[in-house]
């Protein structure tokens, strides 16, 4: 038995406008990686869609975001959606998310620890190590550190050094050289696992929306329950695709007056 | 859509599916967008046809599983289907004639449907292949009804025209001259430049419909079969029913990687054989 393994749960933030294959695929690719490093055991998956409040353009409303999610994740027995993010009446910050979520895992850990005798909690042995939440993620968002304006220093530190991150590469993004490149990422690289996604699949929630304005077909891509989902509320549409248009990021907007991360790091 | 100026088109893909993925189904859904946005063609059905143990490759595992596999894939498809008529042939099939056969079935069910004589229907078709094998230039004529098959292929088939030994001219010639091939490339690989270089291609260049995959997806099932190998997921790169199949019967192994490892591929057996023998 794997006893040392830590108990692993993956958090992924994002738009999920809407969600994809190569979203879920992401969960997938990322729990073969965490447990054959030999240290880890995955105990949960979190999609956690952002609120409307983050302002990006093509953003449609959370409700939908969040009932097509869990129609994609019917068929899972570990990755769930929540919508505690979505529910907040601002943006809310990755990290403030992950304190979140990391709160209440840790609660559900101390519970059940109490409770020596039911083998069926995932925190079963009170003995094991406290269980970890690591924000899951693309080589892009790496990347997106650098942007002036949309992270905080102190954020990035926590984020990193406390959580950790697990990122899939993409395409030919290197996430490699997004660590190289940021002293923060660097001095953390222990804590931040690289996946190499093998397969290039370039799909993105992009991508699916422009072929629905198009009426291409999106079949194979993402699920056909949310095909359907989406053309029952007749979803993604020029119009949709336009919303937020010329409005400022959220997190641009909240952050400006704070000190940001130069890019000289 | 069907209106009744444009052609109607049937889709047939031939290939191994070894396991099927989501990216063999991606390559009918965007042919069948291309061609219906061109506004000349109506595609009214597709067939995957997977092909017979009797090809030989390497790590191609038994066809009841590969075109039942393709059955789950394609169950919640309108209009994509499965036809095991090849696989259950004892020997290999030139891709020209699993065209043929399916061609003919088709034309069959058009001329019973529109009550016109049959008797002269083959006759005619008898004396076509005549001509085109005494080599004298036909032009194809194609019935005035009766919906076009096209053969759907990814760019790596087009390209694979320029292996020794691995099809025939004539058969070259036959699938693009008289039906019709939609190729949709794969990242990689300049499909124009090759139809450009080769005459036989160039000639009917008209019928080959090359269809651009801007979104790179390269789920190829030799990645899936590897995956496999290695107990990693291959969960949303296939259909969910064809993922729980594959675990249902433990199939994809070190083991079915090396069936077929020492045996020549059936194609370039049989032209060989034919060359030698002169």
């Amino acid at each position: 038995m794997a006893s040392c393994r830590v108990p692993l749960v993956l958090l992924a933030c994002g738009s999920f406008n809407p969600i994809t294959n190569q979203h879920m695929r992401l969960f997938e690719l990322a729990r073969d990686h965490m447990h054959s490093t030999g240290r880890f055991e995955v105990v949960g998956g979190i999609v956690s869609p952002v609120s409307d409040g983050y302002g990006k353009q093509g953003l449609v409303p959370a409700k939908h975001r969040i009932s097509m999610a869990k129609l994609a994740l019917q068929s899972s027995n570990w990755v769930t959606v929540d919508e505690w993010e979505s529910q907040q009446p601002d943006w809310t910050e990755t990290v403030v998310t992950m304190r979140y979520h990391h709160g209440r895992i840790l609660k559900e850990y101390e519970q059940s620890a109490g409770r020596h005798s039911d083998a069926s909690e995932k925190f079963a042995s009170p003995s094991s190590p406290f269980p970890q939440l690591k924000l899951l993620c693309g080589a892009d968002f790496l990347s997106s550190f650098k942007i002036p304006g949309l992270w905080l220093d102190d954020h990035v530190e926590e984020l990193v050094q406390r959580f950790g991150l697990v990122c899939v590469s993409r395409g030919s993004l290197q996430p490699e050289r997004a660590v190289h490149e940021s002293d923060t990422l660097f001095r953390h690289r222990r804590n931040v696992f690289l996946v190499r996604e093998w397969v290039r699949n370039e799909t993105s929630a992009t991508e699916i929306r422009r072929a629905l304005r198009r009426d291409q077909s999106v079949k194979y891509l993402i699920p056909d329950s949310v095909i359907e989902y989406i053309h029952q509320h007749e979803l993604y549409t020029e119009d949709s695709e336009r919303r937020n248009e010329g409005t400022a990021l959220r997190p641009l907007i909240k952050q400006a007056h704070q000190p940001i991360k130069s890019l000289d790091d | 859509m069907e209106n009744p100026t444009t052609s109607k088109v049937v889709l047939l893909a031939c290939g191994s599916f070894n396991p099927i993925t989501n990216m063999h189904l991606r390559m009918f859904e965007l042919a069948r967008d291309h061609l219906e946005d061109t506004g000349q063609y109506s595609v009214i059905k597709g067939i995957i046809s997977p092909v017979g143990d009797a090809y030989k490759k390497k790590g191609l595992i038994e066809a009841s599983h590969r075109v039942e596999m393709a059955r789950l894939a394609t169950e919640s498809s309108e209009w994509i289907t499965v036809d095991s008529w090849e696989s259950q042939q004892s020997d290999w099939v030139e891709t020209s004639k699993v065209i043929r056969h399916h061609y003919e079935e088709l034309l069959a069910r058009e001329h019973n449907r529109d009550d016109v004589d049959t008797i002269k229907y083959t006759k005619k078709r008898r004396i076509e292949r005549v001509q085109f094998i005494t080599g004298k230039e036909v032009s194809f004529p194609k019935p005035k009804h009766g919906p076009q098959l096209m053969l759907l292929c990814g760019a790596d088939v087009l390209e694979s025209f320029g292996i020794p030994n691995l099809w025939k001219q004539e058969d070259i010639a036959e699938i693009v001259g008289r039906y019709g091939l939609v190729c949709v490339t794969r990242s990689g690989g300049d499909p124009h430049k090759f139809i450009n270089q080769s005459d036989d291609l160039w000639k009917y260049r008209k019928n080959i419909h090359v269809v651009h995959e801007w979104v790179t997806n390269d789920i190829s099932a030799t990645h899936v079969r590897r995956a496999l190998r290695r107990g990693r997921s291959v969960r949303y790169l296939l259909p969910e029913s064809v993922v729980r199949y594959v675990q249902e019967h433990s199939l994809y192994s070190a083991e079915s990687e090396q069936k077929n490892a020492d045996v020549v591929l059936a194609p370039f057996q049989k032209y060989s054989d034919a060359s030698t023998s002169g």
